[in-house]
């Protein structure tokens, strides 16, 4: 039988992250086409509780210990470590999250085992897992295998449904000691998000730009056709990078998730970082000179044009139906 | 302070991206080479820290196509010292990359105080291995954290406090001893433009150093089997036509949808 696969959860503020489901069900798939057992590991302050809707792993194990409420990447990567070799666990998964970075790279050191970052698929051929990662902004896919299957890889969010990873199974779980220095880095507090003039996740329309709004002086053009739409305008992490847009405006892996009714993206490419943030959007139309850009892979409609070209006959082309009413 | 920052780059995915015949990496004869914006961001965040509490910034780079450029623009933005590891780096991953830079540590041309901070982009497009700045701690044996958005430091008890991102605009506040090393994602203000004519008169005033590395030993820890483009056709409906004709049928599927 194979070495064991190792879902490794991720929790916030005592509360379970989908990618932990989304890990689960994607570990559960090799699990049972390896007839390998899927393990799962929980690490942190009071989080006995959590691992009881793990059930879906063969082994619930949780790590729970004071002065782990928020671990440095260093002290995870050490716990795992061990764990890793009291359990036999060939293949690691990993959320290939903002809480989750660089845990990865410094297990990969302290294992000497290969780390395979922005998995977005996997599938086992002939008993070979061929994982299968996005590079170059999700422009390029790679597909990869792992010596003897060994490794750890971290798994892209919202790339594999949570719903795979969930069971009526309630676990019982196993608690697992494992020696692990103190950390030098020390966490302090979190910092609340800043209160935004609007809350973009509770907006029926929004008006995104990318990089290809060019300049803050063209947000106006956005803030238009956003007016007469009745939505707001968010963007991606370059646009607020630049300070063309404030913080809470930021649509991605490190802003809000939105579902709008219409996400309508002008200039953005569909960074995976940013798609994170809105591909459950319900109509999504991109607008973007680049017919190589990630965003028309899920968008509905698509115009492959410069957005100076078709915003400003869209904002007159809106206002003549609302006044056709 | 010294400040050490890596600066790492990466294909332009603007301009079209092909697959070399073989089918496991970029073709390069086209790639246009950029700055990796999280890098560009840490330059930006080392030459801030510089202005808050002093010291040397040096910025450290790989040869690659544009890094001349690269270079002198960090000069011009305020580091002091640019160093260039001449050789054909393309496709390097970052353990390998991080262990080019701990020999520069090793060989004493990069020295580490208690008061250093190395810095590096957060994670980089083609980061299949993972970010540099976790690799390079590892192997310096100094703290590390990512995500990096804000960092001030204490320069008499040599602590920083770092500013991490979680998600949601949610943040994290961290107390990180130096030396240390740092994933940048954004500076706390974005990247000063610098005009041409400062980096030309840069060129002109001071010299990059260049270093000789050796390449370090590669192990194949994983086999890469195919390397192809993403199908992006997906399920749009391109809409064509004069700007006023895509226009107008957009307005039409908004009015159908109930969004006008």
């Amino acid at each position: 039988m194979a070495g064991g696969i190792l879902v490794v959860s991720e929790h916030l503020r005592l509360e379970l992250a989908d990618i932990t489901f989304e890990m689960l069900g994607a570990g559960k798939k090799v699990a049972d086409a390896l007839g390998a057992p899927l393990y799962s590991v929980t690490i942190g302050e009071n989080i006995a509780p959590l691992a009881l809707s793990l059930g879906i792993a063969d082994t619930v194990c949780v790590i729970d210990r004071p002065h782990l409420s928020m671990p440095s990447p260093d002290t995870i990567a050490s716990l795992l470590k061990g764990f890793i070799e009291q359990k036999g666990i060939s293949l690691t998964m990993i959320g290939g999250t903002n809480l989750s970075m660089g845990i990865g790279p410094l297990l990969s050191m302290k294992c000497q085992l290969p780390f395979i970052n922005f998995c977005t698929a996997l599938r086992v051929e002939e008993g070979t897992i061929v994982f299968t990662s996005q590079l170059f902004g999700g422009k390029i896919l790679t597909d990869i295998c792992l010596s003897d299957n060994r490794g750890i890889v971290s798994l892209y969010p919202g790339a594999f449904p949570p719903e795979g990873g969930r069971s009526e199974r309630t676990a019982a779980h196993e608690s697992v000691d494992i020696p692990v220095e103190e950390s030098k880095i020390a966490f302090k507090r979190f910092i609340e998000p800043e209160a935004g003039d609007v809350d973009i996740a509770r907006q029926d329309v929004l008006i995104a730009i990318g990089r290809g709004i060019q300049n803050q002086d063209n947000v106006k053009l956005a803030e238009e056709l956003a007016e007469i739409l009745g939505g707001v305008v968010c963007g991606s992490r370059p646009v607020i990078d630049q300070g063309w847009l404030p913080l809470s405006r930021q649509v991605g892996k490190s802003g809000k998730i939105v579902k709008p009714r219409l996400y309508l993206a002008l200039g953005v490419s569909g960074a995976p970082e940013h798609i994170e943030g809105m591909q459950n959007s319900e109509l999504i139309i991109p607008i973007n000179t680049d017919p190589g850009a990630p965003i028309f892979g899920l968008a509905h409609f698509g115009v492959n044009e410069d957005i100076f070209d078709i915003v400003p006959p869209l904002i007159e082309a809106v206002k003549a139906r609302k006044g056709d009413r | 302070m010294n400040i050490v920052v890596f600066l790492k780059m990466v294909p332009d995915v603007v301009e079209e991206l092909e697959i070399s015949s073989d089918e496991k990496s970029l073709d390069t004869e086209w790639l246009r080479m950029i700055i990796s914006e999280p890098c560009e961001h840490a330059l930006e965040q080392a030459i801030l820290m510089k202005e808050a509490y002093g010291g040397r910034v040096t910025a450290i780079a790989l040869e690659s196509p544009e890094i001349d450029d690269v270079l002198y623009t960090a000069l011009a933005k305020g580091a002091d010292r640019a160093i260039k590891l001449p050789g054909d780096w393309s496709g390097i991953s970052s353990p390998l990359e991080a262990q080019i830079y701990s020999t520069l540590v090793s060989e004493g041309i990069v020295g580490i105080t208690d008061e250093t901070l190395i810095l590096t982009g957060s994670q980089a497009i083609d980061d299949l291995t993972g970010e540099l700045g976790a690799y390079l701690a590892g192997m310096l044996d100094l703290p590390y954290i990512g995500v990096v958005t804000g960092v001030t430091v204490d320069t008499t008890s040599k602590q920083a406090t770092v500013f991490k991102e979680f998600s949601g605009g949610l943040k994290g506040e961290f107390g990180v001893p130096l030396p240390a090393v740092l994933g940048i994602q954004a500076a706390e203000k974005p990247p000063r433009y610098v005009p041409v004519a400062k980096i030309r008169a840069m060129m002109k005033s001071i010299q990059y150093e260049t270093r000789q590395v050796s390449p370090p030993a590669v192990s194949a820890r994983f086999t890469a089997k195919k390397m192809f483009k993403r199908e992006v056709t997906g399920r749009a409906e391109m809409l064509k036509g004069s700007p006023e004709e895509i226009s107008n049928r957009i307005a039409d599927i908004l009015a159908d949808r109930g969004l006008l």
